[in-house]
């Protein structure tokens, strides 16, 4: 389709509109992290370091931090092992019930959160507090990796349908066992989707705060619910702020790294 | 091989989501707040009948579906301009740039709206030598907080699916003398349409059961969501059945789109 000069024009201008739109608000936040005037009534008054000072020496942050690591490795890690055996499992063979299961594990995502909370509350109370495991940091890792099998599910799935056959017959007809051809063959090429879903499955983690409302014990606090905690506190927002900036910060990382591994040019599948 | 993955999502997630619905047949002692394992659809017939639930369930769809048009009216031209527009390292920047904010955490960008939607806040202070106010806290705010949450969700398989058509196919509509217009309409359009549809699976049910953005930047606003959120310690039962209204409408939303092939474009 050949476009016009204004048509470019046009795509252009929008495209930028909305660059603008979604970047000027994380912007602001990382700005009001240095901003003197407490209430952030724009425009900011001075500028000030004394936030980040306060933010680095608050345990709270810290220990939120630490809990949020935690479950979201331990998540990411089994989601791994149960998304690539089901992936395979759908991949490798026909069975009855086959479209269900890739049915089945959108489900986990497109559901509203909320949903997944309090059913897996009502759950665990059910099962878990009669053998006296309580709510902690246990039902959220748990909770966690409902949603952190799907993504690992669906890249590794993706990358499945694109390997050639052809690959791993070949490598029988050399001479190879199943589980060479496993190692030398299926794994290097499907490592980059391991770790672009890996990768993403944490950064969810990392970022929930329904299903671990409902599903943290009182006294387990992951980073997000800190910062919603102390959302309704006026003297804590300076260090939501920069706790906020410093999030946006991090989250350079992920999409650089996601780039440079996945020949997706999207980096990796939700 | 298959059985560990489906125990987990059997046990652990269609188990408790088959706990969750058989709770919203109990029902909830109105003095002690325990709630009582006498089997009855007392529920389903107040959330049926009370004109509160569905009003709040049409409010929600609207906020849904609004928020879904306004993310693929904004996606369509951001993706193509990255797809078919920008080429090699510029694509690479753009795409980066419009994915960063999916990383950069759903609180941070909701708090993030809610600074700058305060009374002393940036909108209203660009807005001011216009005479004009903004939106405030309300359903609007939502709206726009919501539409700006999930608008990566959209961008990404439109951007993939605009990728992926092929040169040759635009060419040849060009070559047969339809101009731009009639291209987008009858070769890009159809193109992209398993991918919006796709998009639209995360903007409409992520929208329909949010209720963290309602809190903090809807002021009063009531969605089903918060609804939920607020009868879950109150009300168990009435809470588990409320919360089978999203999942109805969000079940038959995916239904209807997998016939559409969106569900291979996730």
């Amino acid at each position: 389709m050949h476009l016009t000069r204004t048509a470019r024009a046009v795509l252009g201008v929008l495209m930028t509109m909305g660059l603008a739109i979604v970047h000027v608000p994380l912007l602001l936040v990382v700005l009001n992290s240095f901003n003197a005037d407490r209430s952030f009534a724009w425009p900011p008054s001075g500028l000030t370091g004394e936030w980040w000072v306060r933010a680095v020496r608050s345990q709270g942050v810290r220990d939120a931090l630490w809990t949020s690591l935690q479950a979201g490795l331990a998540a990411t890690a089994i989601a791994l092992v149960l998304g690539v055996l089901a992936a395979f499992a759908v991949h490798r063979h026909r069975f009855f019930g086959r479209q269900t299961v890739s049915f089945l594990v959108v489900l986990p995502i497109a559901l509203p959160g909320i949903v997944t909370g309090i059913a897996l509350n009502a759950a665990f109370r059910t099962v878990l507090d009669p053998l006296g495991i309580g709510f902690g940091l246990f039902t959220v890792i748990v909770g966690h990796t409902t949603f952190c099998v799907v993504i690992v599910f669906n890249n590794v799935a993706a990358r499945l349908r694109r390997i050639a056959p052809s690959l791993a017959e070949a490598s029988a007809d050399l001479g190879a066992r199943p589980a060479q051809t496993f190692r030398h063959v299926t794994l290097p090429a499907l490592r980059s989707a391991l770790f672009a879903g890996a990768l993403l499955a944490f950064a969810l983690s990392f970022d929930e705060i329904v299903v671990t409302t409902f599903t943290a014990g009182p006294g387990t606090k992951t980073l997000p619910i800190w910062i919603y905690e102390n959302l309704a506190r006026p003297n804590q927002a300076p260090v939501i702020n920069v706790v906020a900036a410093l999030l946006i910060a991090l989250s350079v990382i992920p999409v650089y790294v996601a780039q440079r591994l996945s020949s997706d040019s999207a980096g990796g599948r939700l | 091989m298959l059985a560990p993955p489906l125990l987990w999502l059997g046990l652990a997630y269609l188990g408790s989501l088959a706990v969750l619905l058989l709770s919203a047949f109990w029902t909830t002692d109105s003095f002690t707040s325990d709630v009582i394992h006498v089997w009855n659809t007392d529920n389903f017939r107040t959330i049926l009948t009370d004109s509160v639930y569905r009003t709040i369930t049409l409010r929600t769809l609207g906020v849904a579906v609004a928020v879904t048009l306004i993310d693929a009216l904004l996606a369509l031209p951001m993706a193509f301009f990255m797809a078919r527009v920008a080429s090699g390292r510029w694509r690479r920047a753009l795409l980066v740039a419009v994915l960063t904010p999916l990383w950069a955490g759903y609180l941070v960008k909701a708090y993030a709206w809610r600074v700058m939607l305060g009374e002393h806040g940036l909108v209203n202070a660009v807005l001011a030598p216009l005479g004009l106010t903004g939106p405030g806290y309300g359903l609007p705010a939502v709206v726009l907080v919501l539409a700006y949450l999930w608008l990566p969700y959209m961008v990404l398989p439109v951007f993939a699916a605009l990728e992926r058509l092929p040169t040759h196919h635009l060419e040849a509509s060009a070559d047969l003398g339809a101009g731009a217009w009639r291209t987008l309409r009858l070769i890009v359009l159809p193109a992209v349409r398993p991918a919006l549809f796709a998009g639209s699976v995360f903007t409409f049910s992520l929208s329909l059961g949010d209720y963290l953005t309602v809190q903090i930047v809807g002021g009063r606003t009531q969605l089903l969501g918060n609804v939920i959120a607020s009868q879950v310690t109150l009300d168990l039962p009435l809470a588990a059945a409320l919360s089978a209204v999203p999942v109805v409408l969000i079940v038959c939303y995916l239904a209807a789109v997998r016939r559409a092939g969106a569900l291979d474009s996730l």
